[in-house]
């Protein structure tokens, strides 16, 4: 399916905390935005790849958007693993004519309950969730903080690592408009002093909790061409669940620090034209800032065990890092809403329309959660 | 939201032998009973040899620790009111990839909250205990 399809259109909503809409209404108004976007109507639309977690069902968005007859739709499980998922198997059924065009999306409101499932639990657990949440291991923070103590003492990753993190995506984020963070600044010294939330992560280890939606419209190349957006092509595309894998609290395999990442990307790059040398900038889904150095590793930036140090020398800034990262903020900066602001940030990389811009981006990759069965996609012009 | 502590679903039939055997004082772990393979958290089928047999089995009940957290509020009020306390992952002596979570108690009936996190470090050898909290015995682990 190598460059066979492209994202042809991207909308989204305004970020907010306690937005009034539904997340359906949301869900709807991110899909028409991107629609409008790709200059088609939403009669065009016959494809539909959505998260499990969706609260607006397909049936409810289709109805609302005025979409056409769907004769595809498929969901992704996993909260934030499924960001590139849905893009990839929207991809896949245009590529395989199960339909002409789709639509793919996020909407979440954090008041949510299904929005934040760890909220949702009574006291009594069943499940892999019984052997982590009687001992007070609670929350997404919790269950990422056990991986990085580990990381921290088997790879040596430090606090002045996960700080580069926060520190560069806010860097980006107070060049972007529309980010949460725009216009707030973050010193390394706010970040050592920040309370804990789990030790070793701190207030600025989290991401941030966003009320919104965003969506992407994929055809086929053929029908990009007429379109008015510069065509995002789908160049490669991996999803992965990496043997005795368990869902966050992955402590119970051989390797618990070789995340999903790495089988991911064994895939994606072996369908690819390109190598992690060749990628000139990166989405990487950072719900916590040591998920990106995991990150770094997982995909091929460097090599195991390295991913702290990378980050140093400013790697993950733009305009001069070796790999600018996250360059609309992400979630740490930008809005959390799962990572799909990561996948429209890839694309606008690709059409030249970031606010913190890689010029001349040949290519773009972006990643889905690692801690949970997760993808990727790699964009490129 | 819950106000009490989050605990297993003691009907929870996969996973029942478990928390039986701690309430007996034993930590138990599924071992295949076709490669005897152990594994950890249960399951119905061995993933090394397909079988559904499976046996329980006692362990040594010595660990060390693997990693550990200190989560700070806000969490679930019952959690809260605890915090800051450590929670760990042990890596069994027997055979390191069977791990538990759990907490490192000063004592067999002492608190989560009570050790000075800045003492813990991985690799420290531990013993496991059992802390009765309703009707479940939760598996704890203390300094050896």
């Amino acid at each position: 399916m190598k460059d066979s399809c492209a994202v042809v259109g991207i909308g989204q909503t305004a970020y907010g905390k306690g937005l009034p809409d539904t997340e359906l209404s949301l869900a709807c108004q991110a899909i028409s935005a991107a629609i409008d976007d790709a200059g088609l109507r939403p009669s065009d639309v016959d494809g539909i790849a959505m998260f499990s977690m969706e609260d607006g069902r397909e049936v409810d968005v289709a109805r609302n958007v005025g979409l056409g007859d769907i004769t595809y739709f498929s969901e992704v499980g996993f909260g934030g693993g499924a960001g590139c998922g849905v893009v990839g198997q929207a991809a896949m059924a245009v590529a395989t004519g199960q339909c002409t065009t789709a639509v793919a999306w996020r909407a979440r409101k954090r008041a949510s309950k299904t929005s934040r499932p760890w909220a949702q639990v009574s006291d009594r657990v069943a499940g892999h969730q019984q052997w982590s949440r009687p001992f007070g291991v609670l929350r997404p923070v919790d269950e990422i903080a056990m991986l990085t103590r580990r990381a921290m003492h088997q790879y040596g990753y430090t606090r002045d690592h996960l700080a580069n993190v926060a520190l560069a995506f806010r860097k980006h984020a107070n060049r972007n408009p529309i980010a949460t963070m725009h216009a707030k600044e973050l010193t390394r010294e706010q970040y050592m002093d920040a309370r804990w939330i789990s030790e070793p992560l701190c207030l600025f280890d989290n991401c941030l909790e966003t009320d919104g939606a965003l969506a992407v419209v994929i055809t086929s190349a053929d029908r990009a061409r007429d379109l008015p957006q510069p065509p995002a092509y789908i160049h490669s595309f991996a999803q992965s669940i990496p043997q005795q894998h368990q869902v966050m609290t992955n402590y119970f395999c051989e390797d618990p620090l070789t995340g999903p990442a790495w089988a991911c990307a064994r895939l994606l790059w072996e369908r690819s034209d390109f190598q992690p040398a060749d990628v000139p900038v990166a989405q990487l889904y950072d719900a916590f800032s040591p998920l990106i150095p995991l990150s770094l590793e997982g995909y091929g930036f460097c090599g195991r065990g390295e991913g702290g140090e990378f980050t140093d020398d400013g790697a993950l800034e733009w305009p001069h890092g070796r790999l600018p990262t996250n360059t609309s903020g992400g979630g740490m900066s930008e809005a959390y809403v799962h990572g799909f602001n990561l996948v429209l940030e890839g694309v606008r990389q690709i059409r030249g329309t970031s606010p913190n811009q890689v010029a001349d981006a040949a290519c773009s990759l972006v990643t889905s959660g690692e801690g949970v069965p997760t993808s990727a996609v790699l964009f490129r012009r | 939201m819950s106000d009490d502590f989050l605990l297993p679903d003691l009907d929870d039939e996969t996973s029942a032998p478990f928390w039986h055997g701690t309430a007996r004082g034993e930590l138990l772990v599924q071992s295949c009973g076709a490669c005897g393979a152990w594994r950890m958290p249960p399951r119905p089928m061995c993933p090394h040899c397909q079988s559904i047999s499976v046996t329980w089995v006692p362990t040594s009940g010595h660990a060390t620790i693997w990693s550990f957290i200190v989560p700070h509020a806000p969490l679930l009020p019952a959690y809260s009111e605890l915090a800051p306390y450590n929670a760990i992952v042990v890596a069994l002596d027997e055979d390191p990839s069977i791990r538990f979570v759990g907490n490192l108690v000063a004592t067999e009936t002492g608190p989560i909250n009570e050790i000075d996190p800045a003492t813990i470090a991985i690799g420290e050898p531990v013993r496991v205990v059992f802390q009765t909290v309703e009707d479940v015995a939760l598996p704890r682990w203390v300094r050896r």
